[in-house]
C-alpha cells in the first residue's frame, strides 16, 4: 500500500481553544489510484492533504508512506520525501513570478541535485507533456490561469513522484479551463500515476475513480 | 543544493530590486570606502614622513629651548628660559662623547633676487661647516660654507636647487651675487636636491655662516627671537650609544644653567625617534578615528541589511513555503537568505574598496602624496563586509528557515 493511515488526529490550538481538525482518520490509498477527497470547508480535507503530503505531522495515530513510518523521520528526511515522492498542485498555482515556466518546473529537480542539462531537458519534456512546449521561456505573468496551472502540474511531476496531491486545482479557473485541467489529470492517471484531488466541487470529484467524503474531521464514506 | 545554484539564487535579488539593494549596501559602501581611502592616505603620508625623518640622520641629537612634542606648551615659561649661545654649542662640542656639533639659527626671508629674477619665502639657516654632515647636506657644485667664512663673517651663501631653477635658469649660479632681503651675498655652492615633502619644495633654502646671520638677519626680540634662537644639532662619537650622549648633554646643560637637582630641564632634547613617536601618535589618533567611523557605518550598514532581509523574508513567505513543499530543507532556505545578505554586503564592500582607491588616487594627484593601499586593507575591507553580512543576515535567514511550510503557503 502506498499510503496507509491508522486513526490519525490533528488538533490545532486556536488561541486557547483546541480545534480538532481531524478526528481519527484511517485510510488506505494504493499505487495508481485516482482519488478525490471531498467535503465542505472545515471538514478537514486540507489538513488531511497536508498530513498526507508530509508538510505536517499528526497529533496522534500513525501514517505509513511506502511502508515508512512518517513519525520516525526528521525534518531533512521529510524534505527529501516531499522532494522525491510527492508532487503538489495548488489552487493558486504558486509559481515563482520572476522565473520562467521552465525554471519553475526545474525547482524540485534543483533541490534533488540534478545536473543542469538533465534538468533542462526534463523540464522541456514535462512542459511538452502539458502542451506548453512553445511557452517555456515565458514568465508566469505572461501566462493565462490555465497555462499557469499546467506549469504547476509539470512541476509536480518533475521528480517522478509516487503521488501527486492537488488542492482545488480548478478553484481559480473558469469552468472551461477547469475541464481542460481535469482532462490532463485524467490522462496522467491513466498512465498509472497516483493522484489525490482535494475539492469541494462534486463535478471535479466526479473525474476521480474513488471519492472519500470527509465531514467534521471524519471519513463518512 | 549546490553552491553555484545558491549563488545564482542570491544574485537574483540584485536584478529585481536594484535600487533597494544599492541603498541597503550604501552603509557598507561608505564604511569600507572611508577605511580604504584613509588608510591609503595615511600610508602615503607615512612613506613621505619616514623619508623625511630618516633624512635627519638616526644619530643626531637636537638641543633647543623646547623639545618637539605633543600637547600644550607653556610659552610663557619657555620665553623665560635662557637662550642657547654659541658658548653652549662650543661646550657641547667639547664633550668626550660628542663628535660634532652644528649650531644653527633659521628664519624665513621674504625675497631673494638676482637681477630681475626673484624667489619668495625662502628658508634661511645660519650655521657652521659642521652642518653639512650633521644636517645631511650634500654639495652638488662649489663648496659648503667653511670656518674661514664663519670667522670673517663672509657674506657668502650656499643655495638649494629651487632657487637655482628660478634665479639662474640659463647660467651657473657660482660666483653670482644675490640680494637676500637687501643684503648682498656671494653664491659659493649649490646643494644637492632633496625633492619635495607634501607638495612643498625642500630646495627653497639658503645656508649662510651663522656669524653673518647674526649680523644681517637676527630677528628682533619677542616671539621671533624665541623661535629663531640657536638650535644645536649634535652627533655622538662612533660607538657611543645615543642615550649616553643625551645624558652627557643634559648634565652639561643643567650645570651651565645652574639648575638645582629638583628643577626640571629648561631646554629640550629631541632625536629622530622622538620625532617619529610624535608622528606615530598623530597617526594613531587618525587610525582610531577611522576605526570608529568604519565600525559605526558597518554597524549601521549591517542593521540596514538585517532590516531589508527581514522585509525580504516577510515578502517571500509564500515562496519559502513553496520551496519547502517542493523539497527545500531548512538548511537550503537558510543558505539562500544568508548568502543573499552576504552578497549584498560583499558587493557593497567591493564597491567601497573601488571608491576608496579612487578617492586615494584623486588625493594623490591633487596633493602629490604617494597614496598606497596595502593589500591587507582591501582584504580586511572585503572580509569585514562579508562578516557583517553573515552576522546581520543569520537572524533573518534562520527565521526564514524555521517557517512552518503550511502557514507560509497560506500567507497573504
Amino acid at each position: 500500500m502506498l499510503i496507509r493511515t491508522d486513526n490519525i488526529t490533528k488538533t490545532y490550538m486556536a488561541g486557547t481553544v483546541a480545534v480538532v481538525a481531524l478526528d481519527g482518520v484511517t485510510v488506505d490509498i494504493g499505487k495508481g489510484e485516482y482519488v478525490a477527497l471531498m467535503g465542505p470547508s472545515g471538514s478537514g480535507k486540507s489538513t488531511l492533504m497536508h498530513l498526507l503530503g508530509c508538510l505536517d505531522t499528526p497529533t496522534s495515530g500513525r501514517y505509513w508512506f511506502n511502508d515508512r513510518d512518517i513519525s520516525t523521520l526528521d525534518d531533512i528526511e521529510l524534505a527529501h520525501l516531499r522532494n522525491r515522492e510527492i508532487g503538489f498542485v495548488f489552487q493558486s498555482f504558486n509559481l515563482l513570478p520572476r522565473l520562467s515556466a521552465r525554471a519553475n518546473v526545474q525547482l524540485p529537480m534543483l533541490y534533488a541535485g540534478m545536473p543542469v542539462r538533465e534538468r533542462q531537458a526534463r523540464a522541456a519534456e514535462l512542459l511538452e507533456m502539458v502542451g506548453l512546449k512553445d511557452r517555456m521561456t515565458h514568465n508566469p505573468n505572461e501566462l493565462s490561469g490555465g497555462e499557469m496551472q499546467r506549469v504547476a502540474i509539470a512541476r509536480a511531476f518533475a521528480n517522478r513522484p509516487s503521488v501527486v496531491l492537488a488542492d482545488e486545482p480548478t478553484g481559480n479557473l473558469d469552468s472551461k479551463t477547469g475541464v481542460e485541467i481535469m482532462r490532463i489529470f485524467g490522462s496522467l492517471a491513466e498512465k498509472g500515476n497516483t493522484i489525490i484531488l482535494v475539492t469541494h466541487d462534486q463535478a471535479v470529484a466526479g473525474h476521480a475513480r474513488r471519492i472519500i467524503h470527509l465531514a467534521d474531521g471524519k471519513i463518512v464514506t | 543544493m549546490r553552491l553555484v545554484e545558491l549563488l545564482r539564487l542570491s544574485l537574483e535579488t540584485f536584478r529585481t530590486h536594484r535600487m533597494r539593494s544599492f541603498l541597503t549596501a550604501l552603509g557598507i559602501i561608505i564604511g569600507v570606502m572611508t577605511v580604504i581611502a584613509i588608510v591609503s592616505l595615511i600610508q602615503g603620508m607615512n612613506y613621505e614622513v619616514e623619508k623625511q625623518i630618516s633624512s635627519l640622520g638616526s644619530n643626531t641629537i637636537f638641543i633647543q629651548k623646547f623639545a618637539f612634542g605633543m600637547g600644550r606648551l607653556d610659552w610663557d615659561e619657555i620665553n623665560k628660559r635662557p637662550n642657547f649661545t654659541m658658548d653652549d654649542a662650543l661646550a657641547i662640542s667639547q664633550l668626550p662623547t660628542i663628535e660634532k656639533v652644528a649650531p644653527s639659527r633659521s628664519r624665513s626671508i621674504g625675497k631673494v633676487t638676482w637681477r630681475s629674477n626673484k624667489v619668495t619665502n625662502v628658508d634661511m639657516s645660519g650655521s657652521t661647516p659642521a652642518l653639512a654632515e650633521v644636517g645631511n647636506y650634500t654639495v652638488e657644485t662649489g663648496r659648503f660654507i667653511n670656518s674661514d667664512d664663519s670667522l670673517r663673517r663672509n657674506q657668502v651663501c650656499v643655495i638649494g636647487g629651487y632657487i637655482v631653477d628660478n634665479l639662474f635658469p640659463y647660467e651657473t649660479p657660482l660666483g653670482k651675487r644675490l640680494v637676500l632681503d637687501g643684503k648682498s651675498y656671494l653664491v659659493v655652492g649649490v646643494l644637492a636636491r632633496k625633492g619635495s615633502f607634501l607638495g612643498q619644495s625642500q630646495d627653497n633654502v639658503v645656508v649662510v655662516p651663522i656669524t653673518s646671520f647674526e649680523k644681517d638677519f637676527a630677528p628682533g626680540r619677542g616671539f621671533g627671537e624665541l623661535m629663531y634662537s640657536i638650535a644645536v644639532a649634535a652627533m655622538p662619537k662612533k660607538g657611543v650609544p645615543i642615550e649616553k650622549a643625551i645624558d652627557d648633554v643634559r648634565e652639561l646643560m643643567r650645570r651651565r644653567h645652574k639648575l638645582g637637582y629638583d628643577k626640571p630641564d629648561d631646554f629640550g632634547i629631541s632625536t629622530q625617534d622622538t620625532i617619529r613617536d610624535i608622528y606615530r601618535n598623530i597617526t594613531r589618533v587618525a587610525y582610531i578615528v577611522m576605526i570608529a567611523v568604519a565600525a559605526i557605518s558597518l554597524l549601521v550598514g549591517g542593521i540596514g541589511i538585517m532590516n531589508i532581509m527581514l522585509v525580504a523574508v516577510a515578502e517571500r513567505t509564500r515562496e519559502i513555503g513553496l520551496r519547502k513543499a517542493l523539497g527545500a530543507t531548512n538548511q537550503d532556505v537558510l543558505w539562500q537568505f544568508l548568502l543573499e545578505a552576504v552578497m549584498l554586503s560583499l558587493v557593497g564592500g567591493a564597491i567601497g574598496v573601488a571608491l576608496g582607491l579612487g578617492i586615494a588616487k584623486v588625493v594623490e594627484l591633487a596633493a602629490h602624496l604617494k597614496a598606497a593601499a596595502p593589500l591587507w586593507t582591501i582584504l580586511v575591507g572585503v572580509g569585514f563586509s562579508a562578516g557583517v553580512g553573515i552576522f546581520f543576515g543569520i537572524y533573518p535567514a534562520s527565521r526564514a528557515a524555521r517557517l512552518n511550510p503550511i502557514q507560509a503557503l497560506r500567507y497573504e
